[in-house]
C-alpha cells in the first residue's frame, strides 16, 4: 500500500492507540521557549511530576530578547527568562540562555546545532515549528497544555490529518525567492485553506529550493492553516542534517501515494509578492494594485476588505509601488538566516538607505551574526544606514521585546503575519522576502527588486 | 465541564480573528495563567487610553452578558499562545461556534474545556444574523448529543469523538497518559542510539 510522507511519519511514532480515534505519538525532540512554557513546569509542579527525559527537550531565549543589549529590556521580561532557566536546571534540561553562543530564533537555532534529521517528530510551542518539514521531519505547535504532556510523558495525544500535495513545478523567474513561492500558495489556497491538513511541498521549483529557502516555505505553511508542512529529504536535506538518522525508512512519499486535495502551481508565473492586507493571504505581484472593494461579490466580502484597507491606510486602485514606507525589517524564524542577509546584502551594497526609513537588522542567531560579520555582510548593511543590531531574537516580528512599531507606522517586512496590531498597536506591515525588504529600505517605497537589481526603478 | 453549554451568544463575523488579536503580546509576559480576562479581545474592547470603545460588540446590551461567541472563518489562525484560551475564558466565553478554526487553537480550546463546535456556513449565517438582534439569542450547546438549540430551532454540529469526549470527562490528559507508560517504555526500547536525541547542555 502506497503511504505518503506524512503517514509514514505517524506510522513510525505512533505508540498506541487510545479511545475516539486519537493516539499517542512519540516526541523524539521538544524546543521550549520562555513565554509557552512557564505554566507547563508550573503544572508538573502541581501534579508532582517529573520530566520524562531531560535530554530530548531544548529552551532557546527569543521572544522577549532584548536585540540592542544583551540584558533584558525591562522587569517582566527579565522574570521569563530567569524563570525558563530557574525550570531547566532543575530539570536537568539544556538552555541556550543570554550570551550563550547558541543562543538565537529556535527555529534557526535547531537546524543550526545539526539538531534535525529527517525522519524525527518535532514539537515545540511556537506555530512556526513547521519550519522543520523542510528536512522531511514532523514538526509542529503545541499549546502550554500540550508542552507539560510532552514533559511528563514524552508524548503527545494526536489525531491524524487529512494530507494536501502543494505542487510548484517549472523554474522560478530570476529574482523570485522561496518567500514568494509560500506567499503565493497562501494565496491560492487561503488563509484558512488548510485547516485539518498536512501539507507536503513537492515540484522541481520546491526541490531546486536551498535548505534555507525550504524552511521559509515550510515555516509559513502555517499561515495558510497547515498543522505540519513536509518536503520529501533528498541528498540536500541529508546532508544539512545533524547526527542523528532515522533510517528504517524511506523519508519520501510512494509513489502512488494519494492525497486528500491537492493543488498544482506554475513557477514561472510567481512574480515578487507583497501583502496589502491583514491576513497572509491578502497578497499581490508587486506590479499590482492594491485591490477594489467594488470587485467583491458578496457584502460580508466587500465589508472584509474594506476594514482592512483602512486599518493599513490604503486607498483602492493604488499602485503598490506608491506604498511609501516608514521602516524595513528584516528578522524572524522565516527570513534571517546567513542566505536570507547574503540575499539583502546583495541588494544594499553600494547604496543607503532612503532617508525617512528606519532599517533594522536583527540576524537569527548569534552563530548567524557571526557569520555575517566573518563576511563583511555587516559593514554592508551598516554603510548604508541600517541599524545592525548585536543581539539576537524574534523582535520586531511579533514586537515581545521593546522593538514595537508605532500607531500608523508602515513596515516592509521579511516576516510572516500581516495581522492587526502584530508589530504593534494600529502598525501597517507589508510581508515580502528579504532583498525586497531591502530594496524598499533603499527606495523608500514599496518595489520591483528585479527592476531594483537592473537600476530602472 | 457540564455536557450542555446555555448562554447569550454574541456576533463577531471577522474572518480569520487571529491569536495576536485574542490575546495581544503585552499580556503573554506572565508565567502564571491566571489575570488574562482583561486581555481578551483587548485591541477591539479597549482604545490605547483603556477606554471601552463603545462600537465594539462585547461593550454593547445585551452582549455584555456574551458567554458564546459566533465567530468567521478561521478563527483563532496564528501564534500556539494558549493564553488565548486562558483569557476568553477568564472572561466568561464557554463555546465558540464557527465553520473552521485554526489546529492549535482547537487543540488548546479541547485542553482547557471550551467547547468550539463546527457548524456549515448557512448555520453559522444564520446565528450571525439572529445574535444581532438586539433582544439577544440564547442557545444551548449540547455536547453530548452534538446539537444546537436556539429559539425553535436545532442545528446539528460536528465535534470529533475525541474532543468529544475529553469535554464529556474533564479529565486530566498528562495523568491519563501516563496510564501508558509501559507501552511508551517499549516504544523506547526500539529506538536505536542514533534515534535518541541528546542535547549538549
Amino acid at each position: 500500500m502506497s503511504r505518503t510522507l506524512y503517514d509514514k511519519l505517524v506510522d513510525a511514532h505512533k505508540v498506541c492507540d487510545l479511545p475516539d480515534g486519537d493516539m499517542l505519538v512519540y516526541v523524539d525532540f521538544h524546543i521550549m521557549n520562555e513565554y509557552t512554557s512557564p505554566q507547563a513546569f508550573s503544572g508538573l509542579e502541581q501534579k508532582g511530576l517529573k520530566v520524562w527525559r531531560p535530554e530530548a527537550h531544548l529552551s532557546v531565549v527569543d521572544h522577549v530578547k532584548a536585540t540592542r543589549q544583551r540584558a533584558p529590556h525591562n522587569a517582566a521580561s527579565k522574570l521569563l527568562i530567569d524563570n525558563l532557566e530557574a525550570n531547566c536546571r532543575k530539570h536537568g534540561i539544556a538552555f541556550y540562555g543570554l550570551g550563550d553562543p547558541r543562543q538565537g530564533i529556535e527555529h534557526v537555532v535547531v537546524p543550526e546545532q545539526g539538531l534535525v534529521a529527517p525522519g524525527m517528530l518535532i514539537a515545540c510551542g511556537d506555530s512556526h515549528t513547521t519550519t522543520y518539514g523542510a528536512f522531511g521531519a514532523l514538526g509542529f505547535g503545541i499549546g502550554t497544555s500540550e508542552v507539560e504532556h510532552v514533559l511528563a510523558t514524552q508524548t503527545l495525544r494526536y489525531k491524524r490529518l487529512k494530507t494536501m500535495l502543494v505542487n510548484v513545478e517549472g523554474a522560478l523567474a530570476p529574482g523570485v525567492t522561496a518567500k514568494d513561492i509560500i506567499m503565493k500558495v497562501i494565496q491560492v489556497v487561503g488563509a484558512g485553506g488548510a485547516n485539518g491538513y498536512a501539507v507536503e511541498f513537492a515540484g522541481d521549483a520546491i526541490f531546486a529550493q536551498s535548505m534555507a529557502g525550504r524552511m521559509t516555505i515550510c515555516n509559513m505553511a502555517v499561515e495558510l492553516g497547515g498543522r505540519a508542512a513536509l518536503i520529501a529529504a533528498d541528498d540536500k536535506a541529508y546532508r544539512a542534517s545533524g547526527q542523528m538518522t532515522f533510517d528504517a525508512e524511506t523519508w519520501a512519499s510512494d509513489e502512488g501515494a494519494e492525497y486528500d486535495s491537492v493543488f498544482n502551481i506554475d513557477a514561472a508565473g510567481i512574480a515578487p509578492l507583497v501583502s496589502w492586507g491583514t491576513s497572509p493571504d491578502q497578497s499581490v505581484a508587486i506590479d499590482g494594485m492594491v485591490p477594489d472593494v467594488s470587485a467583491e461579490t458578496t457584502p460580508k466580502a466587500k465589508a472584509a476588505l474594506a476594514r482592512a484597507l483602512d486599518y493599513m491606510g490604503l486607498e483602492p486602485g493604488q499602485a503598490i509601488t506608491d506604498i511609501q514606507i516608514d521602516s524595513a525589517f528584516i528578522g524572524s524564524c522565516t527570513n534571517s538566516r546567513i542566505e536570507d542577509l547574503r540575499a539583502a546584502a546583495e541588494v544594499v551594497k553600494g547604496r543607503r538607505v532612503a532617508e525617512r526609513v528606519n532599517a533594522i537588522i536583527v540576524p537569527g542567531s548569534v552563530f548567524t551574526k557571526l557569520q555575517a560579520e566573518a563576511e563583511g555582510l555587516d559593514i554592508i548593511f551598516k554603510e548604508a544606514g541600517f541599524d545592525w543590531r548585536p543581539e539576537s531574537g524574534c523582535s520586531m516580528c511579533l514586537a515581545m521585546n521593546d522593538d514595537i512599531a508605532l500607531e500608523g507606522e508602515r513596515l516592509a517586512s521579511s516576516t510572516n503575519r500581516n495581522f492587526e496590531g502584530r508589530q504593534g498597536r494600529g502598525a501597517r506591515t507589508h510581508l515580502m522576502s528579504p532583498a525586497m525588504v531591502a530594496a524598499a529600505a533603499i527606495s523608500g517605497h514599496l518595489v520591483d527588486v528585479r527592476d531594483f537589481k537592473k537600476g530602472t526603478a | 465541564m457540564p455536557s450542555t453549554v446555555q448562554g447569550l451568544a454574541a456576533p463577531l463575523p471577522t474572518a480569520n480573528v487571529d491569536t495576536d488579536v485574542i490575546m495581544p503580546k503585552r499580556f503573554l509576559v506572565t508565567i502564571t495563567r491566571a489575570g488574562l480576562a482583561d486581555g481578551a479581545l483587548a485591541d477591539l474592547r479597549f482604545d490605547e487610553t483603556g477606554k471601552r470603545q463603545l462600537e465594539f460588540v462585547l461593550n454593547q446590551t445585551p452582549w455584555d452578558d456574551a458567554s458564546i461567541l459566533i465567530v468567521g472563518d478561521n478563527f483563532g489562525c496564528g501564534s500556539s499562545r494558549e493564553h488565548a484560551v486562558w483569557g476568553l475564558m477568564q472572561y466568561g466565553i464557554r463555546g465558540i461556534i464557527g465553520t473552521s478554526f485554526a489546529g492549535i487553537f482547537f487543540d488548546n480550546a479541547r485542553k482547557n474545556g471550551l467547547a468550539l463546535p463546527v457548524v456549515g456556513p448557512d448555520v453559522r449565517d444564520q446565528l450571525l444574523e439572529l445574535a444581532g438582534h438586539s433582544e439577544g439569542l440564547e442557545i444551548t450547546i449540547d455536547i453530548g448529543s452534538r446539537q444546537l438549540f436556539y429559539e425553535d430551532q436545532t442545528a446539528a454540529f460536528t465535534m470529533d469523538d475525541a474532543t468529544r469526549t475529553a469535554l464529556l470527562k474533564d479529565r486530566d490528559d498528562t495523568l491519563d497518559s501516563l496510564k501508558h507508560a509501559d507501552a511508551i517504555r517499549q516504544f523506547e526500547a526500539g529506538l536505536t542510539e542514533t534515534m535518541r536525541v541528546k542535547v549538549a547542555q
